[in-house]
C-alpha cells in the first residue's frame, strides 16, 4: 500500500517554483506574452493524478496567486477552479492524445482561464483594451512539451503516485 | 466564489484578513526577487578600483553642489514661515522620508502595481505617498505585516491632483494604463498650459503633500470641435527603474496612525 502523502511535496515545490517565474519582472515587449505557468503546472498534476489534485488545489493556489499579483480575491481562485475541473474530467482522454493534441486542449483551457480573469478584472475596471490578454493562451501551449517532459520526469524519479 | 469577488470589490470587510494572508505568501516575492538581488550585489561588488574611485569623485562633486544649493535653505524656510504667518495660513512642515526598496512588480500588465520591503511593522500606512528623487511615485493600497503594495500614478485607476508650476493653474492628472504617459482631465480649450510645464502636487485631497513634481507635459492638442484640451504628460519619477524609493510620512497623517 502506497502511502498517500507520499511525493506530495514535488506538486507543491513545482506550484511554489511556478508562482516564482509567474513573478519574474520580464522586459516590456514581453509582459502580455508571459504563459500562465501555475495554470499549465496545475493541468499537468490534474491529469497525471487526478484522484490526488483537483479543485482543492486549484483553489489554494489560485488563492496565493490573487495575493501575489494583487488581483481582486477570487479572479484566479475562480479561473484555476474552472480551469482544474475541465482537466480533471478530461484527463481520460487528455492521456491517450499525442503531445500537439494535448497542447491544443491546453491552449483552450488557458484560453478560458484567461476569458475568466479579464470578465473578473472588467468588473473591477481595469481590463485589457485589446485581444492581446489572450496571448498567454498561445505561449503556454507552446510551452506544454516543456512542462510534460520536466514535470513527467520528475514525478517518476520521485515515484509520485 | 462570486461572493468572495463581490466581498472583495465592493466592501472593506476582507481587507484584514488580506493583510495577514499577504504576509504568508512574502516568501515568494523573495525568492522571486533573488536574480535582482544578484546583479544588484554583482555591480556593487565585482567593479574595479577605477570605477569606484571615479564614482567617490564623482559623488564627492554632486555633494558639494547639493550643499552649496541647501546653503540658503534655513534663511529661505524662515522667511518662508515668517510670510505665512503674515498672511495668516498654516507654515508648511517639513516631510520625514524612510527608504525602501522595490522587490517585486506587478506581473499582470493591466496594472501598474509594485510591492516594498516595508510594512505595517515599519509603520507603513495605507494612503502612504512614495517618491523616488526625481518625483511622485504613487501611494500605498495594501499593507502586510512585511511589504506593502503602491499602485503608481500611471494606474488606470489612480489620479493625483496636480497645478501647473508657472501658474497655479489646478488641474487632475489620470493614469493611462502605459508607464510612460499621464493625462490631464477636463482641462478647457483656453487655460494656458503649454508643452513643457511642469506639474506638481496641488495637495488638495489632503492625500499627496503639496509640491512634488508628477510629470512634464508633453504635448497639448486644442480641437476646436473638443469642449476641452487634450493633454499628455510624461511622469518626472524613473517608475520603471527605480529600486530604491522614499516613503513620505506627512505629518497629519503620521500624526492619526
Amino acid at each position: 500500500m502506497v502511502d498517500r502523502a507520499h511525493g506530495y511535496w514535488v506538486v507543491i515545490a513545482s506550484l511554489f517554483v511556478a508562482a516564482v517565474l509567474a513573478l519574474v519582472p520580464l522586459p516590456a515587449w514581453l509582459v502580455w506574452g508571459r504563459p500562465e505557468w501555475v495554470a499549465l503546472v496545475l493541468v499537468y498534476w490534474c491529469i497525471a493524478l487526478p484522484h490526488r489534485v483537483g479543485v482543492m488545489v486549484a483553489l489554494m493556489s489560485g488563492l496565493a496567486m490573487d495575493l501575489l499579483e494583487g488581483a481582486v480575491l477570487g479572479q484566479n481562485t475562480f479561473a484555476l477552479a474552472v480551469l482544474a475541473l475541465l482537466s480533471v474530467s478530461l484527463y481520460q482522454r487528455l492521456r491517450v492524445f499525442s503531445l500537439w493534441q494535448q497542447a491544443g486542449i491546453v491552449f483552450l483551457l488557458i484560453g478560458i482561464h484567461q476569458l475568466i480573469c479579464q470578465w473578473v478584472q472588467n468588473l473591477e475596471g481595469v481590463g485589457a483594451r485589446s485581444l492581446l490578454f489572450l496571448l498567454p493562451a498561445l505561449s503556454s501551449a507552446l510551452m506544454w512539451p516543456l512542462i510534460l517532459y520536466l514535470l513527467r520526469g520528475l514525478r517518476r524519479h520521485y515515484q509520485v503516485v | 466564489m462570486g461572493g468572495l469577488i463581490t466581498a472583495d470589490l465592493r466592501f472593506n470587510g476582507l481587507d484584514r484578513t488580506r493583510s495577514l494572508l499577504d504576509t504568508l505568501v512574502v516568501p515568494v516575492y523573495w525568492v522571486a526577487d533573488i536574480p535582482s538581488r544578484l546583479s544588484d550585489w554583482q555591480e556593487t561588488h565585482l567593479v574595479s578600483r577605477g570605477t569606484l574611485q571615479e564614482e567617490g569623485e564623482r559623488l564627492r562633486r554632486e555633494n558639494l553642489i547639493l550643499e552649496g544649493r541647501t546653503q540658503q535653505m534655513a534663511s529661505l524656510q524662515a522667511e518662508n514661515i515668517r510670510l505665512r504667518a503674515l498672511l495668516n495660513s498654516t507654515a508648511l512642515l517639513r516631510d520625514d522620508v524612510v527608504v525602501a526598496e522595490l522587490i517585486g512588480v506587478s506581473p499582470d500588465p493591466v496594472r501598474q502595481q509594485v510591492v516594498l520591503n516595508k510594512g505595517a511593522s515599519d509603520g507603513v500606512y495605507i494612503g502612504q505617498p512614495l517618491i523616488d528623487a526625481n518625483g511622485l511615485m504613487g501611494q500605498v493600497v495594501d499593507v502586510s505585516e512585511f511589504t506593502s503594495r503602491v499602485l503608481l500614478i500611471t494606474d488606470v485607476t489612480h489620479s493625483v491632483p496636480v497645478q501647473v508650476n508657472r501658474n497655479g493653474v489646478r488641474a487632475i492628472a489620470e493614469g493611462t494604463g502605459s508607464l510612460g504617459a499621464l493625462e490631464v482631465h477636463h482641462v478647457s480649450a483656453t487655460t494656458d498650459i503649454r508643452t513643457g510645464d511642469l506639474l506638481v502636487s496641488s495637495g488638495l485631497g489632503g492625500r499627496f503633500p503639496v509640491g512634488y513634481p508628477v510629470a512634464e507635459v508633453t504635448a497639448v492638442e486644442r480641437d476646436p470641435g473638443q469642449a476641452f484640451a487634450r493633454i499628455l504628460a510624461r511622469p518626472s519619477a524613473a517608475l520603471d527603474r527605480s529600486r530604491h524609493v522614499l516613503l513620505v510620512f506627512t505629518v497629519e497623517q503620521a500624526e492619526a496612525h
